[in-house]
């Protein structure tokens, strides 16, 4: 069982780690978000990230799940509150600012590939950003698309590719700089079931091999019991944290899982908590 | 022995049903290229053949309208002439389209990374294209240094500007999660403009050029009528209004020809390089797929 995250606040604040499991990777104080035109995105979301953990934002929309996953990217600031990352090394954080960059991978919704590259270019990307050479960075492009299945496509444009493919790609993307934070904004909300089904499995033997931690946004709350240990239930205007569900399922999840019971009584949990959610947001 | 003729024979075999599949379609598409071209050609032939016809059936005089083969006769006869006057004109619409080409592009990479150079110039730029050349072309010829540097400069107010505004457009229209992509994964300035917002605006900057080579030919003409100048250095544009003054309508049909054809040529050639860069993956070049 799970702790809730005040008291997991209180064993980190205390840095003697009585009911912590692992230490947080992330961890977010209070964080607010408003935006320019007064919408109140985030009010008062307190919530650390344990390494190794795959949590699930899960929420109606307009809850902020996106906002807060910006936040922990760096892609915009918090008004209000802050962000820690508790046990980054200093190497790790070459900027110095506490910021994140180094190790953190983001997947969006939408596929977010370049046109105009190939496969290996699109994966090659992040490397060449940081300025290794097409060489140097070849057998790391390699990998990643073998992880995701695609290294036969290497050459191929985003426009020869069907939806679930780029999504591939996408991830491998994600993927190739050995990020230890996922952070999966709906990455497959556009795609048919089946391929969801069957990117939701690679997804999991990926993170099972791997062990980093991912960050999933979602609506959906089958994919979100499926996929994580534990379920952030969000309700929105304002954005908040309603509930923490931790699914004690064990891994490996395969097919089976799908259909049972465990699965059920946490798919009705989930939904509850999202119903209950839903009662007291702002109605859209 | 044998084996090794027997596996010849089969590589041969392959090779013919290989090269029998191939050409196939090889020359479905010869077909549909040739019916493509034919319907345009067949045009081309009626039209020139109702033209003749009707300068012959109603005895037309030649100064009114020269029948297509007088036309071509001046243009064999008068080519002496013609051709430097061509060249002229290429090399005037050239070298402004050169010149737009660097300096719309430069002007757009400024413009989209800097908004203070975006305010402090567009508005100017904008100004520079919506006053018509021939009015400002009687100006121009009194400040430059030369008449063919007044054409010059003509022809490139006209076709810089589709060039600088296409291209702002191109590099500001970037997707805004490759944008994030790139904050991200810490891009500097100089990535993000090298590896995501010019790729980005290649269409917007070839569809500006599309239409630049066209306007630099006619801002070219244009110029060349407001200044009329003459002599040694004059241009198809001086041709042709000195064939109206003398009468000589074959030439001016000749002339006339000749700028069409040189018009086509660009449109063909920017259109072509357009393809080129984009028909990997841009829709524009692309087949739908039903």
């Amino acid at each position: 069982m799970k702790t809730s995250p005040t008291d997991r606040n209180d064993a980190l604040g205390q840095a003697t780690g009585t009911v912590a499991k692992a230490p947080a990777l992330v961890s977010l104080k209070n964080v607010s978000k408003t935006f320019a035109n007064g919408t109140v995105a985030l009010r008062d979301m307190s919530l650390d990230i344990s390494r190794g953990d795959f949590v699930s934002l899960l929420g109606p929309s307009g809850c902020g799940k996106s906002t807060a996953l910006r936040i922990i990217a760096g892609l915009g600031d918090a008004s209000s509150g802050s962000l820690a990352w508790p046990v980054r090394s200093p190497v790790d954080d070459k900027s110095g600012t506490g910021g994140p960059n180094q190790d953190i991978s983001f997947v969006f919704q939408e596929p977010t590939l370049m046109p105009w590259a190939s496969v290996f270019s699109n994966v090659y990307l992040p490397l060449r950003l940081k300025g290794l050479s097409r060489t140097a960075a070849r057998e790391d492009v390699m990998d990643a698309l073998q992880m995701v299945g695609l290294e036969s496509s290497a050459g191929s444009y985003p426009r020869e590719l069907s939806g679930g493919m780029k999504m591939r790609v996408s991830i491998a993307r994600a993927l190739v700089t050995k990020p230890k934070l996922l952070l999966m904004d709906e990455p497959f909300a556009a795609l048919d079931e089946i391929t969801r089904f069957k990117l939701n499995n690679d997804l999991l033997h990926l993170w099972e091999k791997f062990g980093w931690t991912v960050i999933f946004v979602t609506h959906s709350v089958f994919e979100s019991v499926y996929l994580s240990n534990r379920i952030i239930v969000m309700a929105a205007r304002p954005g908040r944290v309603v509930q923490d569900i931790a699914v004690d399922a064990p891994y490996p999840r395969e097919e089976e899982f799908r259909t049972s019971d465990t699965y059920n009584d946490y798919c009705r949990q989930a939904s509850q908590a999202l119903h209950s959610a839903m009662e007291v947001s702002e109605p859209a | 022995m044998t084996m090794a003729t027997v596996d010849n024979q089969h590589s041969l075999s392959g090779e013919k049903n290989r090269k029998a599949t191939k050409s196939l379609p090889e020359a479905a598409r010869w077909i549909s290229v040739a019916g493509r071209m034919a319907i345009p050609l067949m045009m081309l032939v009626l039209l020139i053949t109702a033209w003749s016809l009707y300068v012959w059936a109603f005895d037309v005089p030649h100064y009114i309208l020269p029948s297509p083969m007088r036309v071509a006769v001046a243009l064999y006869t008068d080519w002496p002439i013609l051709a430097p006057a061509l060249l002229v004109t290429l090399k005037i619409t050239f070298t402004a389209l050169t010149i737009a080409l660097v300096g719309g592009v430069a002007l757009a990479v400024l413009m989209a990374q800097s908004r203070i150079a975006e305010r402090a110039l567009y508005p100017y730029a904008v100004i520079l294209q919506v006053t018509p050349i021939v009015a400002i072309a009687p100006l121009i010829l009194i400040y430059a240094p030369s008449t063919q540097a007044a054409l010059l400069i003509c022809a490139w107010i006209v076709a810089f500007f589709p060039i600088l505004s296409n291209t702002v457009q191109g590099l500001k229209s970037t997707d805004h999660n490759l944008l994030n992509l790139f904050e991200l994964y810490g891009a500097s300035r100089w990535q993000t403009l090298v590896y995501l917002k010019m790729p980005n605006a290649l269409p917007y900057f070839l569809a500006g050029l599309k239409i630049a080579g066209g306007l630099a030919l006619i801002a070219a003409v244009v110029a060349e009528f407001a200044a009329g100048s003459a002599g040694a250095g004059s241009g198809l544009a001086f041709r042709l209004l000195e064939s109206q003054f003398r009468l000589n309508i074959p030439r001016l049909f000749a002339a006339l020809f000749l700028l069409s054809l040189t018009g086509v040529a660009i449109f063909l050639t920017t259109n072509t390089i357009s393809y080129l860069l984009l028909r990997k993956w841009h829709e524009s070049a692309l087949k739908r797929e039903n």
